[in-house]
């Protein structure tokens, strides 16, 4: 097991530094002066050429790319990302104060997909066929088909018409207030969950049926074991590596599925902050976000090796 | 040994049409195919469906509840909300085919150049695909889009294409790489070796016609995947601009202050996408157990 961990650790080297170095010359290809859009604003005031050319030099646009690059990098190893050109704050302080928030939508979505698919993909599997099947089917394709941001909109559409509910201006932490959190929250976490959800119910389904055609499952028959605990030991146990891929596989989805929601329900999150970055070019900003995300899905993708690693000791000997 | 003589009888198969096939044996499948038609007919054929034309502001007429006047209400301009879902199926087909097709075209190329060489070339692609797929969907097209800007062609915004289109490269890559690492293996490819072809020519005449099948499912899987991206883009303001009809767009902005008043310019964009995507996967889903049922996407 150790020896995967460090293989599965070495081959994540080379995507990261190419996640890094395609961000960095992706974001200056960007059209636009950064630092005429800075001193300028929207307003477009003049300012003298040679302030412009100082402040280049200031932030060491003036050097030659591969050396930006690897001033850059070499920040970025010891965790400084640079500032924000629009705030003038660190990367990370920015992202620092939004990240619980999309954190805990995350969190509670991939809970609310997990809770739902389990259950429904078993159901949908054992009674294949029947309306019990169709109607769950039906529920995880409209799933995959509905946009996440719409279904906010429309949860919105009902709190508002039937409890005057609207998205609050403010978020309240967790632990400050378990409750209130909690009823904020747990809307935008349906609303990116449920795609979530429906990929996951219909990879557990296919998954079960799979599985029930094993020959331990009718061994297991054969000598008496309660169907109850055929599905519950047997099959549902095997059955969860592919589903377990796909949750993972999904976070990605649900971080694309943030961005979008988290203008809906007013939630100043790491999506709103990204989306606001790039309407304002701040490309260091860009630049800091896009590395970590990417970075978080890499780094996602290597815990679910492991962990499918752990759940069939057969996969770490190959 | 049964000595036995046995008669076989052979039933004929009677040819039919693939369409006909496809239709009789995946009913779902079909169903989807007959709601991607009708849309893609009235997105062509915009300017005779839609009653209305899509950017006329009527003062007189804004917020309208939906009436006989205009099925679907009216926006905050007073701009009929049907005619606009009309035309902004337009847009919707034409960015989600030609992404998908952009996408996954590239897609096979690469992963059966990727196959075809084998050993570096092969680790190399790989890697560089790895990267891609590091990015979320929506995060990399949204960067994409910041980067390149915008550049219409035609009406449309290539740039917007070539975004969403990125994020699939990597996706189909694998999936054709490891229908055509079998191929590769197979007689016929070492005969047109030894007949000399260059590789250019194996590649394009000999791989590339057999991995069609993988490449087909793939891209109708990815045009759903298009239709909702480009939505949450324009939703953003990313994507498309006004004044062209666009669902996404139709959501954003205006919609949002008017959930009260106009609930109908929020409804009806949202069920647009959603049929559309679900059409697609409907479709997509049924075209993948019909050519191949071991694709896992």
């Amino acid at each position: 097991m150790l020896r995967y961990t460090f293989n599965r650790l070495l081959m994540m080297i080379p995507t990261l530094l190419g996640v890094a170095i395609l961000v960095f010359f992706l974001l200056r290809l960007m059209p636009g002066d950064p630092v005429a859009m800075m001193l300028m604003g929207d307003g477009g005031a003049n300012v003298p050429p040679h302030v412009l050319v100082e402040e280049r030099a200031r932030l060491g646009l003036d050097k030659p790319m591969y050396v930006q690059f690897l001033k850059w990098f070499g920040g970025v190893m010891q965790g400084d990302f640079g500032y924000s050109m629009w705030t003038g704050k660190s990367v990370i302080y920015e992202i620092g104060i939004r990240l619980e928030l999309s954190m805990q939508v995350a969190v509670m979505a991939t809970i609310l997909a997990i809770l739902l698919a389990l259950p429904l993909g078993t159901l949908s599997a054992i009674y294949k066929d029947t309306w019990i099947d169709h109607s769950i089917r039906m529920f995880s394709i409209a799933g995959l088909a509905v946009p996440s941001f719409w279904l906010g909109m429309i949860i919105i559409l009902l709190l508002l018409s039937n409890f005057a509910w609207i998205p609050p201006l403010t978020f309240t932490p967790f632990f400050e207030d378990p409750w209130l959190n909690l009823s904020q929250l747990i809307w935008p976490a349906i609303a990116v969950g449920y795609r979530y959800s429906s990929v996951a119910t219909r990879m557990m389904r296919s998954s079960i049926l799979e599985v029930m055609q094993e020959d331990y499952i009718r061994t297991a028959r054969a000598k008496g074991v309660y169907e109850r605990l055929v599905i519950a030991r047997h099959a549902m146990r095997n059955a969860m590596l592919p589903v377990v891929t796909v949750i993972g596989l999904e976070f990605a989805f649900l971080i694309g599925g943030l961005v979008v929601t988290e203008q809906v329900f007013n939630l100043n999150g790491i999506g709103k902050l990204f989306v606001q970055a790039v309407a304002r070019g701040d490309y260091t900003l860009i630049q800091g976000l896009v590395l970590l995300v990417a970075v978080f899905f890499v780094l996602i993708n290597f815990f679910i090796d492991l962990l499918y690693g752990l759940l069939d000791p057969r996969i770490r000997y190959r | 040994m049964n000595t036995a003589a046995v008669t076989i009888t052979y039933k004929v198969p009677v040819r039919r049409h693939p369409v006909r096939l496809f239709i009789t044996q995946q009913p779902l499948g079909a169903a989807g195919l007959i709601i991607i038609v009708l849309m893609a007919i009235a997105a062509m054929f915009a300017p005779w469906v839609a009653p209305y034309d899509p950017l006329a502001i009527n003062y007189n007429a804004m917020l309208a509840r939906p009436s006989a006047e205009h099925w679907l209400g009216t926006d905050s301009f007073g701009r009929d909300v049907l005619s606009r879902i009309i035309y902004g199926a337009r847009t919707a087909l034409a960015v989600g085919f030609l992404a998908s097709f952009i996408g996954s075209t590239i897609g096979a190329i690469v992963g059966v150049v990727s196959a075809y060489f084998g050993g570096k070339t092969d680790m190399v692609i790989q890697r560089i695909m790895d990267v891609i797929l590091s990015f979320p969907i929506i995060v990399l097209a949204i960067t994409v889009v910041a980067v390149l800007g915008k550049n219409i062609v035609f009406g449309l915004d290539i740039n917007l294409v070539i975004a969403i289109g990125l994020p699939m490269v990597p996706k189909v890559a694998r999936v054709v790489r490891s229908s055509a690492l079998a191929i590769r293996e197979l007689p016929y490819i070492d005969a047109a070796r030894t007949a000399g072809f260059s590789h250019l020519r194996i590649i394009f005449r000999h791989i590339l016609p057999n991995v069609v099948a993988p490449y087909l499912i793939m891209l109708t899987a990815f045009v759903a995947q298009a239709i909702l991206a480009e939505a949450s883009l324009s939703f953003l303001g990313l994507g498309v601009t006004e004044p062209t009809p666009s669902w996404g767009l139709m959501l954003s902005g205006a919609a949002a202050d008017f959930y009260e008043q106009a609930p109908w310019m929020i409804v009806f964009p949202g069920l647009a996408i959603s049929l559309a995507v679900f059409a697609f996967n409907l479709f997509g889903d049924s075209l993948r157990d019909w050519l191949d049922p071991k694709i896992k996407l």
